[in-house]
Formats: structure tokens, C-alpha cells, sequence
């Protein structure tokens, strides 16, 4: 492989990195907080690409804007269905939770197909961003090249909310204790119901970001709640900087895989998994459970 | 008329029922004590107060107000202050940040409580302030617990078991602070098994035994019968 080659794949493994980082990390920061496991998350994920072909396509409103739009739509879909149903099941079995989650992928994908039927569809690259950069050995494309700026922002930006503000204290302390939180005067449950919403909008902006990368078919939700769940699993469940470390491994395992083992594709980032889980039974930057 | 008013209240874990008719009072700036061996309804007194495990039946009223069924932070948020035997310190957060999450101003905007405050009544904690909850030795876990809950400037604070587990000479420390907190006008109420933390600082007493309270009066009337000790005290 020539030096070329190796940069332009391992910069595309980034860009697909940082877009998944953006997905995964929403599933992550959900479940750091409220122990949800949420399997519509890959679903939250189709709806912010299936905004932005509206938004943009159909209503011919700039690419930024059909962004916040996603953002925008999930956090009001997350917000409702955490305010009616899922606040109801904190604290059960995770299997209560995923049962409910899974109902709600499946009323969600028959919702998608009554508003946007089961035709493919694209969303075209941003004004400003559909061209290249020459750096002279390589010509990288502008819009990958965005998703390596984007991925790394939204990343400090995460980590500055919850490691320096306030508000980031009170979401870590009920990660560990939401019934003293409560009695210290905390309304627990609008923080649950806060984290459940940023965490679904973080799906909407991944999910429009992805849109002028991937195809926009039913089932797109399919396969990235998987990847989702091996980053997560990868970096370590609740921990930020482990999906964004597992979601770095999972961008270059599938995009040096689909080079050199095209036959093993799908099965490369399992293999991670695996290999991570063996050594790792925790992920690369979590801890043993104890006894909580 | 007393500030917190329980009335009859029965309160139970799922289908293991607890306390069976307990009524106390405490007027403002008074230290009132619960005494009685384990597992008789002293923490489950404070939680259903709390509302952390609401009564099934009974009342509690606050300042004339009925909170039986408000949350914990609503009841938090009235002015009520829950110090808990476990400590509960979130140990992932600093102890500064540990205080910060409490931070609150009291009901009518009263600030008496801030870090300088707390500070200056625990100075072993302003020397760790940037140290994980999780490493603190069990003294300083309950000055933290103290100091966290006083951040919310409560006008009741709800103490539970504060010496349990502590070494003579912390629970020594321990007491002095207390009634330096009991001399600011803080109403308390004091779940305790340690007699004598309990003798000096309470104006009244309560026993607590299967979840009824068995005795009322002060620390002078236990004083005085020696065989209340012995039937609902000694092990």
C-alpha cells in the first residue's frame, strides 16, 4: 500500500470514526445515567438523517439548518417518549427496558415508512464542503475532513459540560446515587429526562451528519445500533473518552478491513469486540461493576 | 406550635411493614432524639419524613404544610436536611464538588451555609477539598455528609446514626459540632444508639421499639428511671 493509499484510508477510517463517535456517544451517555440500554437509538439515528433529506431536499433549507432540525426533532420525539413511558422503567429489569425499546424501533420504522415510504434516498454534501483538499501526496475530501474537525469539538464539548459545569456534577453524582441526589434537593427526574433528550439529539446530529455519507433506506438503523453497541463496549459503558477511543478502533478495523480483507468486513469489528472483551472484560476504560 | 408534625404514620418496604403508628414533634430550634436498638424504625422514621419511603397512612406536616406525599427535593427544598447513616457520599466527585451539588439557598432565600461556612466548622475538609469521596476515612465521610446537606441551608436537619462506626475521640469531635449546629437555632433530630452522644445534645427523647415509640420525655426522665434504659436499650 502506498503512503497515499494508507492516508487516505486511514483518514476516512477517522472520518467514519467521528461519526459513529457522535452516534455512540448519546447511546453512552444514556446509559452511563440512567442504565438504559436503548435500542431505538439506531432508530433516533435514521430519523436525523430522514429530517435532513426533508428539511433540506423537500424545503430547500440550508444543510446547517437541517441539522439543528434533527437535533431539533429528536430531542422532542426523545423528551415525549421519556416523559410518558420509559421514566416509568428506570429502575426495573433491563429486559423490561428492552423490550420497550424495541417497541419502540418497531413503531418508529412503521411511523418512517408512512412519512417517507421505503424509496432510497440521498442528501447532497453542504455548500462549501462537497469539494477536495489537495495537501499535495494525497487529495482528501473537504466533507471527511469536516467530520474530523466536528467529531473532536463535540467531544470537548462533552466533557467540558459534564467534567467542569455544575450541571455536569449533578448529572455524575446521579450516575451514582439518585436517591441521595434527590434528598439534596435535586429533581432527579428532570435530570433523567435532560440526559435521555441531549443523548437521542446527539443520535439526530449523527444521524443527519452521516446523510451525505450512507444511502437512506429502512433498516439504515439496523446496523448502526450495533456498531454503536461494540464502540460502547469497546471504550467501556459510560465512560466518553472509551467510546471515542472504541469508536477510533471501529473506523480503522472497518475501513483498513474493507482493503485488506474484504472478506472478513463484517466480521472484523466482532473480532475487536471479542479481543477486547478477553482482555478486557470491561472495556479499555471501565471498571470491574462493583458493588453499586 | 411545632415546626414538623408526624402523625400515626406506618410506613413499610414493599410487603415488610415497619413503622406502626409513629407520632413526634420538633419545635423550631429544638434537638430531639431517637433512640432504640437496631432495625426498630429509627431510619425508616427519617426516610418517610424525607420522603424517601412516604408513609402508607399518617400525616407529616412542615411549618403547617402537608408533605406526606411531596418528593424528596420538593420536601429538600421546604427547608429539611437529611444526613444519612450510610454516608452516601458520591465517590466518583470531589469533596468540593461533593458540597457543590448541594449548593441551594434555604426556604425564604437564606444563605447562612456556604463553602466558608462549612469549611470553618469542618477544617479538616478544606484541606481535601480536591479529594475523591471515595477515599476518605469514615470520619471524614461524616463531616462531608454534614457539611454536604448543611450547603442546602436546611432549617431541620435530619441526622441519622452520625456516630456509628467512628472512633471515640472523632465521635467526641463529632458531638461538639453538633451543638455548635444546635447553637445556630437548627432544629435536629438525632437517630442514635450511642446513649451519650444522645444525653447531652437532646432537649427531648423518644424510644422507638418495633416501630411504635414506647417512651417520651427528656434526657432527666431517663436519667432518673434507670429501667427504661434497661428494657429498651441494653442488648
Amino acid at each position: 500500500m502506498t503512503t497515499t493509499m494508507f492516508t487516505l484510508n486511514a483518514f476516512y477510517g477517522l472520518a467514519l470514526a467521528m461519526n459513529m463517535f457522535i452516534i455512540a456517544s448519546g447511546l453512552n451517555l444514556i446509559f452511563g445515567v440512567l442504565r438504559v440500554i436503548n435500542f431505538a437509538h439506531g432508530m433516533f439515528y435514521m430519523f436525523g438523517a430522514y429530517i435532513i433529506f426533508t428539511v433540506t431536499k423537500s424545503w430547500g433549507a440550508p444543510f446547517f439548518v437541517g441539522v439543528l432540525a434533527s437535533a431539533a426533532g429528536l430531542a422532542v420525539i426523545a423528551l415525549v417518549i421519556e416523559r410518558l413511558l420509559l421514566r416509568h422503567l428506570y429502575g426495573k429489569e433491563h429486559l423490561m427496558q428492552l423490550l420497550f425499546t424495541f417497541a419502540v424501533v418497531l413503531l418508529m420504522s412503521d411511523a418512517a415508512k408512512m412519512i417517507w415510504g421505503t424509496d432510497q434516498y440521498s442528501v447532497g454534501y453542504p455548500a462549501g464542503l462537497g469539494g477536495a483538499v489537495n495537501l499535495g501526496f494525497v487529495v482528501l475530501p473537504q466533507y471527511q475532513l469536516f467530520l474530523c474537525v466536528v467529531g473532536p469539538l463535540i467531544a470537548i464539548a462533552m466533557w467540558l459540560l459534564v467534567d467542569k459545569t455544575r450541571a455536569g456534577r449533578i448529572v455524575r453524582a446521579a450516575t451514582q446515587d439518585r436517591e441521595m441526589l434527590a434528598a439534596l434537593g435535586v429533581n432527579v427526574p428532570m435530570v433523567y429526562a435532560a440526559v435521555f433528550t441531549i443523548g437521542s439529539a446527539l443520535a439526530g446530529v449523527g444521524g443527519a451528519l452521516a446523510a451525505p455519507r450512507v444511502a437512506l433506506v429502512p433498516g439504515m438503523d439496523a446496523t448502526i445500533i450495533n456498531e454503536c453497541f461494540i464502540i460502547v463496549i469497546i471504550g467501556g459503558l459510560g465512560h466518553m473518552w472509551g467510546s471515542f477511543v472504541g469508536a477510533l478502533a471501529f473506523g480503522f478495523v472497518v475501513q483498513f478491513g474493507t482493503v485488506w480483507a474484504p472478506n472478513w468486513q463484517d466480521v472484523l469489528p466482532y473480532l475487536l469486540m471479542l479481543a477486547v472483551l478477553i482482555v478486557r472484560p470491561w472495556g479499555l476504560f471501565g471498571q470491574p461493576e462493583s458493588g453499586r | 406550635m411545632a415546626d414538623l408534625l408526624v402523625e400515626d404514620i406506618h410506613t413499610a418496604y414493599g410487603l415488610s411493614q415497619v413503622l406502626f403508628g409513629v407520632s413526634l414533634e420538633v419545635r423550631a430550634g429544638e434537638c430531639v432524639a431517637l433512640i432504640g436498638r437496631n432495625g426498630v424504625g429509627k431510619t425508616t422514621t427519617m426516610r418517610s419524613i424525607m420522603g424517601l419511603t412516604p408513609p402508607k397512612r399518617g400525616r407529616v406536616t412542615w411549618k403547617g404544610q402537608d408533605i406526606s406525599r411531596l418528593g424528596p427535593h420538593r420536601i429538600c427544598r421546604l427547608g429539611i436536611g437529611f444526613v444519612p447513616e450510610e454516608r452516601r457520599i458520591f465517590p466518583e466527585l470531589s469533596v468540593w464538588e461533593n458540597l457543590d451539588i448541594a449548593r441551594r439557598s434555604g426556604a425564604g432565600g437564606k444563605t447562612t451555609w456556604r463553602e466558608e461556612q462549612v469549611f470553618a466548622l469542618f477544617p479538616d475538609l478544606a484541606g481535601i477539598r480536591e479529594r475523591k469521596g471515595g477515599v476518605l476515612s469514615g470520619g471524614q465521610q461524616q463531616m462531608l455528609t454534614i457539611a454536604r446537606t448543611l450547603m442546602g441551608n436546611p432549617e431541620l436537619l435530619l441526622l441519622d446514626e452520625p456516630s456509628e462506626g467512628l472512633a471515640p475521640l472523632i465521635v467526641e469531635l463529632l458531638r461538639m459540632r453538633v451543638a455548635e449546629l444546635k447553637a445556630t437555632g437548627l432544629s435536629i433530630v438525632l437517630a442514635e444508639q450511642n446513649l451519650e452522644f444522645v444525653m447531652a445534645l437532646a432537649d427531648r427523647v423518644y424510644i422507638l421499639e418495633k416501630g411504635e415509640v414506647r417512651f417520651t420525655g427528656t434526657p432527666a426522665d431517663l436519667r432518673a428511671d434507670k429501667s427504661i434504659v434497661q428494657q429498651y436499650l441494653t442488648v
